[in-house]
C-alpha cells in the first residue's frame, strides 16, 4: 500500500500546484468555463482517490472545496475573497499531504474552521445551495465524472487501475500501457513524460497526459550506461579502421548511429520546459497583490523552452527571489503610479528563449526601477567604494553594487521581501552554474534583470588542449576564437617584465600558460604556442598551450571530493579513448590569471566580474622611465607595440635616428635631451603605428603595466606632458603621445584622406575627464578641427544654448549626472541644433550600447582610444553636413 | 571457525605489501584489485593523489600509498596494483607495490600500535598482528582517505 500512497502523494502535489495557476487564470477570466472544468476535474479525481485510500480529512477538505466551486461553475461570481479560501484549503491539503508523505498516515486535527468557511461561503454565493447537491454524494456522481476524465486526462484511470492490481481480488497484470515521449513536468525527486497527443488534446492543461514516473537514479545510471556505450563503439571504429575490408563496418556504422540517437534521447530525458519552475509565480503574484494592495500583472512568455532539469533546480530559488523583489520593491503602489501617470496595473514579464548554448532570462517589470542615490549611499556605508570616488561611477556601475554580499536597498524588512537575502545570493547561484546576471534600470521605468545560464552542465562540447604533455578540456562555450603565435608572425607574445601579453586586434590580451596556472614549471618556448581566447563575464584573456586537438562532447562528471578544492577545474570526463581527462574552469582560470597580473587587464571591459570600484573609470598604463628615475606614464591602448632592438642596428639618417623596422624606415624620437638612444645592447622602444607608418618613442627602461584611474592632477607647461598624475601611489609624468606624433612625420595627422580645408570645422568635446580632453584636442586640432571643450553635458549645452553651432558633437557616454546618452536626447530635442552630428565616444562598444545610442540619435560610435576611428569618423560626419 | 567469523571475533583481511611492509585490509572494504593503466595525473591535487583514471566507467581517484605514508618513492617501472574501496559514494584506489592474500586473523591477536611507530604510519594504523616472520600492519581505510583539502590558490 505504501507505494500505492507515494504515488497518491506526488501525483497529488502536482495536482494541486495546477490547480493553483488554473485557479488564478480563472480568477482573472471567470467567464472560460474550460479552465474551471479542468480545476474541477482535478480536485474531483482527489477527492475521489482519497476515498479510495480512505483519507477522511482529504476527502472533507476536497468535497468542501469542490462544492464552493460547483458554485462557480454555476454561474455564481468568483470572488477573489471566495478563490482565496480555495487556495487556503488547497495549502492545507498540502500540509496533510506532506505529513501523510513523511508519516504515512494523515495527521491528527480536523479542519471544521476551513469546511465551515468554505460552507459560509457557498450560502453567500447563492441562496440555491440544492443546485450543487448531486456533487454532495460521491456514489453518484464518481461514475459521472470517472467518464469525461476516462479520455480527457488518463491521469485518474492511471490510477484506479494501479490501485486495482495493488488489491488480491484481481492480480491481473496491466499492460503497461503509457509510452515514453516528450519528457515534462518533474517533482526534483521523479521525471515524468508526457505523451504528445495528450498534450495536444488538451491545450488547455498541458501537464494532464499520459506519463510514467522514472527515478533520477534510473536516469542517471542510464547516462552512465549510455556513456560506456559510446567508448565501447569509439574503440571499435577505432580497430575497424584499421582493416581495410571489414565486413564488420557496416553493422558497426548502424550501431554508430544508434548508439549516438540513444545518447541524445537519454540527454532529452534530462531536459524540462522552464515553466516548470515558473509554475509557482501566478500564485505567488497573486497573493502579493493581495497582501500588498497593487494590481500586478504577470506574463509568461517561453515556459516552453527547455532546460536541462539540473540547472533548473538551481535557477528555481533565485527566480522566485527576483519575482518577489519585483512585487515587492520594484512595483509602486496604484496610488503612485498613478500619480506617475502610468497604468496602475503594475506588469511583471518573464521570458526565455534559447541562444546558442544558452538559455536567456529576462525578469523585467516596470515599476520604479532601482534607486540609485540610495545604492549610492549604501555603497559608501558598506565601503565598497571611497566616498571620493562615487561620483565618477556610472548609473550601471552603481546598479551593479545590489549584488554586493549583503547589499539590500530594502529600507523596511517586509513580509515579502527584504530579509537579508539578496541579489548576492541570486548572483552565487547563477555563477555557481556558469551564467551570467545583468541588471539594466531606468529611474520611473522600470527594471530589468537577464540571466544567462548554460542549457545543460551534464554535457557540453569541449576544446581537448595540450600543456606539459597533459590533455585538458576547456569548455567550448568561453572561449571565443584560437590564435596561434609564433615568433615573428603577426600574431606575437610580447613580454612586459614578467608579464606575457598578446596584441590582437588594438587589444591588448593578458596571457598565462596553462602550464603556469596549474602550478607547473615555467617551459622552454615563451613565444609560441596556441592561444585559446577565453572570455568569462566582462574579462577576455587568453590561456597558452601547447597543442590543440579538436573539440568533443564530454560527459561532465563530478570531481572527487579530494580535488574539489582546486578552483582550477569544474570536473572530469571519460573522453572517447577512454583516458580521464580534467575540465579546466575559466571562472578559475580568470581568478588565477586576475591574481597574478591583476594588473595587466588592458582588454578587459568596465568591470563585470572584477569588483567594480577597482575597474571603474581605470586606464591600462605603460609605465617607463626615460631620460630620468621619474616615472613616466602613457595608456597602454595608444602603443602598437613594444619592442626590444639591438642598439647597433639604430641608424643615422638626415640627422636622425632610424631603425630599420618591417621594411620601413621608422623614425626615433626622444622624449626630451635627457634621453639618449644607446650606443650598445638592448633599447626599448614604444612603436606607434598608424596604418603603414611608425614611429619609436625612445626610452631607457619598461617599468610595469598598471590598471589604475588616471586622474591628472597637476597640469603641464611642458609640451609634451600631459600633466602629472598618481599612479599606484607613485607621481608620474602622463606623456602626450600626440605631441611626438608629429616630430617624426611632420604630417601625420594631415595625410592624403584628410584634404586641406580652408576653413576648419568645428567639434565641441564633451568629456569629463580633463586627460581626455587634453589628450583628443591636439589629436583633433591636429587633423584639422576647431575644438571647444566642455568638461559635462551640462557645460555643453550652455555653450549650444549661447547659440554657438558646431560642425560635430563627440561626447563621452558615461559621464556623472547626465550621460551622452540624455545629452544627445536632450541636443535632439531642441530645434536648433536637431540636426547637428553627435559622435558617441565610449570604453565600452557593445552592441547594446550601439543599439541605444541609435535610439537617441547617435550618428557614430567609436571606442574610447580608436584615435583613427574618432578621425574617420569625424570626417565622414562633416562631410555629411556639408554635403546637406 | 565460521562460527567465529559470524561472532566477530575472527577478520579477514587482503594483504598488500607497501615499501616492503606488510599491511592487511578488512576483507568488506575491499571492492576489486586491479592493474592501474593510463592513469592521468591532477595537476594542483596534493600529493598523495597519484591522479585519476577510469575503471569500467567510474573515475577513481588513486592515492599514492607511500607518499601516503611517508615511505620512499617507488623506482623503477615495476608493475603497481591498486585496492579498489570506497567512501561516501566515490571510488578510490589505493597504490600498493604488490597484492597478498587474504587472512583469516583473530581479533585477540591485535596488539596496539607501539608508541614509536612513525606517526605518518601511526595514524592510519588500526593495529598490528604478529604473524609467523614478519608483522602485518591493519589500515583504517577511512583514516587513509581523510586527506587534507586545504584550498590551494591556483
Amino acid at each position: 500500500m505504501d507505494d500505492l500512497l507515494q504515488e497518491f502523494v506526488t501525483e497529488t502535489n502536482e495536482s494541486l500546484d495546477v490547480v493553483d495557476v488554473e485557479l488564478v487564470r480563472f480568477e482573472q477570466d471567470p467567464n472560460n468555463a474550460k479552465i474551471l472544468d479542468n480545476i474541477f476535474r482535478l480536485v474531483h479525481t482527489i477527492k475521489g482517490t482519497c476515498g479510495f485510500l480512505n483519507l477522511p480529512r482529504l476527502e472533507a477538505l476536497a468535497h468542501a472545496a469542490e462544492t464552493l466551486m460547483g458554485k462557480f461553475r454555476d454561474g455564481q461570481l468568483a470572488t477573489s475573497e471566495a478563490v482565496t479560501l480555495v487556495l487556503t484549503t488547497i495549502d492545507r491539503i498540502k500540509l496533510i499531504l506532506q505529513s501523510l508523505e513523511t508519516e504515512q498516515r494523515e495527521p491528527d486535527g480536523n479542519d471544521e474552521d476551513l469546511i465551515a468557511e468554505l460552507g459560509r461561503m457557498v450560502v453567500k454565493l447563492g441562496e440555491k445551495p440544492k443546485a450543487v447537491e448531486p456533487m454532495m454524494t460521491v456514489g453518484t456522481l464518481t461514475p459521472q465524472v470517472l467518464e469525461r476524465p476516462l479520455r480527457l486526462g488518463e491521469v485518474s484511470l492511471d490510477e484506479l487501475e494501479r490501485a486495482f492490481r495493488e488489491t488480491p481480488v484481481d492480480p491481473r497484470p496491466v499492460p503497461a500501457k503509457p509510452s515514453v515521449a516528450q519528457p515534462a513536468v518533474a517533482k526534483p525527486a521523479a521525471v515524468k513524460a508526457v505523451a504528445p497527443e495528450a498534450a495536444a488534446k488538451d491545450d488547455e492543461s498541458a501537464k494532464g497526459g499520459q506519463s510514467i514516473r522514472v527515478t533520477v537514479d534510473t536516469l542517471e545510471q542510464l547516462m552512465t550506461m549510455v556513456s560506456e556505450l559510446v567508448l565501447t563503439r569509439n574503440q571499435l571504429l577505432e580497430i575497424v579502421r584499421r582493416h581495410e575490408d571489414s565486413e564488420f563496418k557496416t553493422p558497426l556504422q548502424r550501431l554508430s548511429n544508434v548508439t549516438a540517437e540513444l545518447q541524445e534521447g537519454v540527454m532529452k530525458t534530462r531536459m524540462q520546459p522552464i515553466g516548470n519552475a515558473w509554475q509557482k509565480f501566478p500564485r505567488i503574484v497573486r497573493d502579493l497583490s493581495n497582501e500588498l494592495g497593487k494590481q500586478i500583472d504577470l506574463e509568461m512568455v517561453g515556459a516552453e523552452t527547455e532546460l536541462d532539469r539540473q540547472v533548473l533546480d538551481l535557477i528555481k530559488d533565485p527566480l522566485t527571489h527576483m519575482v518577489r523583489n519585483s512585487a515587492d520593491h520594484g512595483l509602486e503602489s496604484t496610488e503612485q503610479r498613478r500619480a506617475a501617470g502610468k497604468s496602475p496595473h503594475g506588469r511583471i514579464r518573464l521570458s526565455a528563449y534559447h541562444e546558442g548554448g544558452y538559455i536567456i532570462i529576462q525578469i523585467a517589470d516596470d515599476g520604479r526601477g532601482l534607486d540609485t542615490a540610495r545604492i549610492k549611499a549604501k555603497a559608501v556605508a558598506q565601503g565598497l567604494v571611497p566616498e571620493a570616488d562615487i561620483d565618477k561611477l556610472s548609473e550601471s556601475q552603481i546598479h551593479k553594487f545590489i549584488f554586493a554580499p549583503g547589499f539590500s536597498t530594502a529600507t523596511n524588512v517586509t513580509n515579502v521581501s527584504g530579509r537579508g537575502v539578496g541579489m548576492d545570493v541570486v548572483r552565487n547561484n547563477i555563477d555557481q552554474i556558469g551564467g551570467t546576471i545583468d541588471v539594466k534600470s531606468v529611474a520611473g521605468v522600470g527594471l530589468s534583470f537577464t540571466i544567462k545560464i548554460p542549457l545543460t552542465l551534464a554535457i557540453v562540447a569541449a576544446l581537448i588542449v595540450e600543456s606539459s604533455g597533459d590533455r585538458f578540456a576547456i569548455p567550448q562555450l568561453s572561449v571565443i576564437e584560437l590564435v596561434r603565435a609564433r615568433s615573428g608572425s603577426e600574431h606575437r607574445i610580447e613580454r612586459i617584465k614578467d608579464t606575457t601579453v598578446l596584441r590582437l586586434r588594438d587589444k591588448l590580451l593578458p596571457l598565462a600558460r596553462l602550464s603556469d596556472l596549474l602550478g607547473g614549471q615555467a617551459a622552454g618556448d615563451v613565444e609560441s604556442g596556441y592561444i585559446v581566447v577565453t572570455q568569462v563575464g566582462g574579462q577576455t584573456f587568453g590561456i597558452v598551450v601547447d597543442k590543440v586537438f579538436h573539440t568533443e562532447e564530454i560527459v561532465v562528471k563530478p570531481m572527487s571530493s579530494k580535488l574539489r578544492h582546486i578552483t582550477m577545474f569544474s570536473g572530469n570526463t571519460i573522453l572517447g579513448d577512454g583516458s580521464v581527462i580534467m575540465i579546466i574552469d575559466p571562472n578559475g582560470a580568470a581568478q588565477a590569471i586576475g591574481s597574478s597580473m591583476s594588473s595587466h587587464v588592458a582588454a578587459q571591459e568596465a568591470g563585470q566580474a572584477a569588483p567594480v570600484a577597482t575597474t571603474a573609470q581605470s586606464t591600462s598604463l605603460l609605465m617607463f622611465r626615460a631620460g630620468s628615475a621619474d616615472l613616466k606614464a602613457v595608456p597602454l591602448s595608444l602603443i602598437t607595440r613594444l619592442e626590444e632592438i639591438d642598439a647597433r642596428k639604430i641608424e643615422m639618417s638626415n640627422g636622425r635616428h632610424m631603425v630599420q623596422y618591417r621594411g620601413h624606415l621608422m623614425p626615433l624620437i626622444t622624449m626630451n635631451d635627457a634621453v639618449s638612444v644607446k650606443g650598445e645592447g638592448a633599447q626599448s622602444l614604444l612603436v606607434v603605428s598608424d596604418g603603414t607608418r611608425s614611429m619609436a618613442l625612445v626610452v631607457d627602461e619598461i617599468v610595469d603595466i598598471v590598471e589604475d584611474r588616471l586622474d591628472i592632477q597637476v597640469a603641464s607647461e611642458n609640451a609634451g606632458v600631459i600633466g602629472s598624475a598618481i599612479i599606484k601611489g607613485q607621481a608620474t609624468e602622463i606623456i602626450d603621445i600626440a605631441h611626438f606624433l608629429p616630430l617624426a612625420f611632420a604630417d601625420w595627422f594631415r595625410r592624403k584622406e584628410q584634404p586641406q580645408r580652408i576653413e576648419a570645422r568645428s567639434v565641441l568635446l564633451v568629456d569629463d575627464s580633463p586627460f581626455f580632453r587634453d589628450m583628443l584636442s591636439p589629436v583633433l586640432q591636429a587633423a584639422g578641427y576647431a575644438v571647444t571643450t566642455a568638461s559635462s553635458a551640462q557645460e555643453a549645452l550652455a555653450i549650444l544654448n549661447d547659440g554657438r553651432s558646431f560642425d560635430v558633437a563627440v561626447t563621452d557616454t558615461e559621464m556623472p549626472d547626465m550621460d551622452g546618452f540624455e545629452f544627445a536626447a536632450a541636443v535632439r530635442a531642441d530645434a536648433r541644433t536637431a540636426n547637428m552630428p553627435i559622435i558617441a565616444l565610449s570604453s565600452v562598444v557593445s552592441a547594446e550600447a550601439i543599439e541605444r545610442g541609435r535610439k537617441v540619435g547617435f550618428h557614430d560610435y567609436v571606442a574610447k582610444f580608436d584615435r583613427q576611428g574618432l578621425i574617420a569618423a569625424l570626417k565622414e560626419q562633416t562631410d555629411v553636413g556639408r554635403a546637406a | 571457525m565460521s562460527t567465529d567469523i559470524a561472532h566477530g571475533r575472527i577478520k579477514e583481511y587482503v594483504t598488500a605489501t607497501i615499501g616492503g611492509q606488510l599491511f592487511g585490509l578488512p576483507i568488506q572494504r575491499v571492492q576489486d584489485v586491479f592493474m592501474p593503466e593510463r592513469l592521468t595525473r591532477v595537476p594542483l591535487a596534493p600529493p598523495e593523489i597519484a591522479g585519476v583514471l577510469n575503471l569500467r566507467g567510474r573515475i577513481v581517484t588513486l592515492i599514492d600509498m607511500r607518499d601516503r605514508l611517508g615511505l620512499q618513492p617507488r623506482t623503477g617501472d615495476a608493475p603497481t596494483m591498486a585496492i579498489g574501496v570506497e567512501l561516501a559514494g566515490e571510488s578510490y584506489g589505493l597504490l600498493i607495490d604488490a597484492i597478498g592474500e587474504v587472512l583469516k586473523l583473530d581479533d585477540a591477536g591485535r596488539e596496539a600500535n607501539p608508541i614509536n611507530l612513525d606517526p605518518r604510519l601511526a595514524r592510519i594504523s588500526a593495529g598490528i598482528h604478529r604473524l609467523e616472520g614478519q608483522l602485518l600492519m591493519l589500515v583504517d581505510v577511512d583514516r587513509v582517505l581523510d586527506i587534507a583539502t586545504k584550498s590551494i590558490a591556483a
